[in-house]
């Protein structure tokens, strides 16, 4: 059967629906140039769960858990459910820790810095370019022969542990909703003020995320992946997914009066420029060594691609570090220790560049 | 000539990149490529293809494909 969202009119709907979507979101109650963050929302999400105290960034964000269970019924679906891993997990794991954290530096990953642009926020093109940078340094590596090994096939319950933590934390979203005015609710934590208070009804989140998480499924959607393509084949599929998602994102936000043009001011962001793309740089390299933004991480692990699912988890660990540890930026500007933890990591995935070779 | 690529279990961009490596060596004529989802056989094709290269059947057997890729 012929997968019509895998044609160069197929990617282009996906993205521009991405840009609507996302823009109507923030419209709806998310914060700012933040309609969709795939790394601020599983931040988000690593904080209701208590494992960092960050109290302006705890919420259960339902379109996370809308990606993977669409991409697993779509998956399912089009008998594309393959449960599957073993490509040197741990690698993946610090790869998806220190993506996280290069993208709190700058405070967003790539879909956001996308969002950001189409909203006005000038700060996100020193994001987008140190983002290009990172990929550009990633397909180097591709280049000369770096490769995490083959996946192997596994037994369906390892592709269904991604799928069932995002039911698990459905279920606690519903069992424990928001109590008016207090930031605690058994067991998880909400913010009362900041951007994890601000978000859109969880009907409306949920169903866009299902949504998306189907679409993007079939579409094989990857920011990443776009101007990974681009340097390494001149391909523009992808990237014209990408671009349709930045040009629909600014006319909606043009519609509904969401476009700010300017650097001061703007919304969850700060305006040190070498930070803004130095984070980028590493969330970037990070990025096409793991071959996948954090969106693609997501829905290929619910697919059943365990691998995908490590680097997610890897995530969370690099979110709870980052509020922690002080490596996280705020408007006000990068973390205390944020210039030590871009450093380390760009050394960190400089190592694994040269040194992850398998034949 | 006839070359075989096995891509199984490899994630792209490697597939197409050992493709792409194989169609710029230009000695092989047919190039049967191996991989074992759906986004790769689709990444191969169309990669193929954008080289002027047919892909003149698809055949799956135990959940991998095999691409057989021929000279426009």
């Amino acid at each position: 059967m012929k997968n019509l969202f895998a044609t160069r009119w197929g990617i282009i709907g996906v993205g521009a629906f991405i840009g609507v979507i996302a823009a109507l979101l923030q419209f709806w109650g998310n914060p700012g140039n933040m309609g969709i963050c795939v790394a601020c929302f599983v931040r988000d999400i690593t904080g209701a769960l208590g494992l960092h105290r960050a109290g302006v960034v705890q919420y259960v964000r339902p379109e996370i858990i809308g990606f993977v269970i669409g991409s697993l019924a779509a998956a399912f679906i089009f008998k594309e459910f393959r449960p599957r891993g073993g490509s040197a997990p741990i690698i993946r794991f610090v790869l998806g820790a220190f993506a996280m954290i290069g993208a709190l530096v700058f405070l967003g990953c790539p879909w956001r810095a996308m969002l950001r642009l189409a909203g006005g926020d000038w700060n996100a093109i020193l994001g987008l370019v140190g983002l290009v940078a990172g990929i550009w340094i990633g397909t180097r590596f591709l280049k000369s022969g770096y490769n995490l090994g083959r996946t192997h096939k596994f037994a369906p319950a390892a592709g269904w542990v991604m799928p069932v933590m995002a039911l698990g934390l459905f279920a606690l979203l519903l069992i424990y909703p928001q109590a008016e005015g207090k930031d605690q609710s058994g067991v998880l934590f909400y913010s009362l003020k900041g951007p994890g208070a601000m978000h859109a009804p969880l009907l409306v989140s949920i169903i866009i995320g299902l949504v998306i998480g189907f679409i993007a499924q079939r579409s094989r959607f990857c920011t990443m992946g776009a101007f990974r393509d681009l340097i390494l084949f001149k391909q523009i599929h992808l990237f014209s997914g990408v671009i349709a998602l930045v040009a629909f994102a600014f006319i909606t936000n043009l519609i509904v009066g969401q476009f700010k043009p300017g650097f001061e001011g703007q919304p969850v962001a700060h305006t040190m420029h070498v930070w803004n793309a130095l984070g980028m740089v590493l969330a970037g390299l990070a990025f096409a060594l793991a071959g996948g933004c954090p969106g693609r991480q997501l829905f290929l692990s619910g697919e059943g691609d365990a691998d995908a699912a490590i680097f997610v988890v890897g995530m969370v660990a690099g979110a709870a570090f980052a509020h922690n540890f002080g490596l996280a930026s705020s408007p006000k500007g990068i973390g205390p220790h944020g210039l030590a933890a871009v450093v380390v990591g760009l050394a960190v995935c400089l190592i694994i560049g040269f040194t992850m070779k398998q034949k | 000539m006839k070359t075989t690529i096995d891509a199984r279990g490899l994630s792209c961009p490697q597939p197409v990149l050992m493709t792409m490596d194989e169609i710029k060596k230009n000695t092989a004529n047919e190039i049967l490529v191996l991989v074992d989802t759906e986004a790769s056989r689709e990444n191969v094709s169309r990669a193929a293809q954008s080289k002027g290269w047919q892909v003149a059947s698809i055949a799956e057997e135990d959940e991998v494909y095999h691409l057989a890729l021929k000279k426009g």
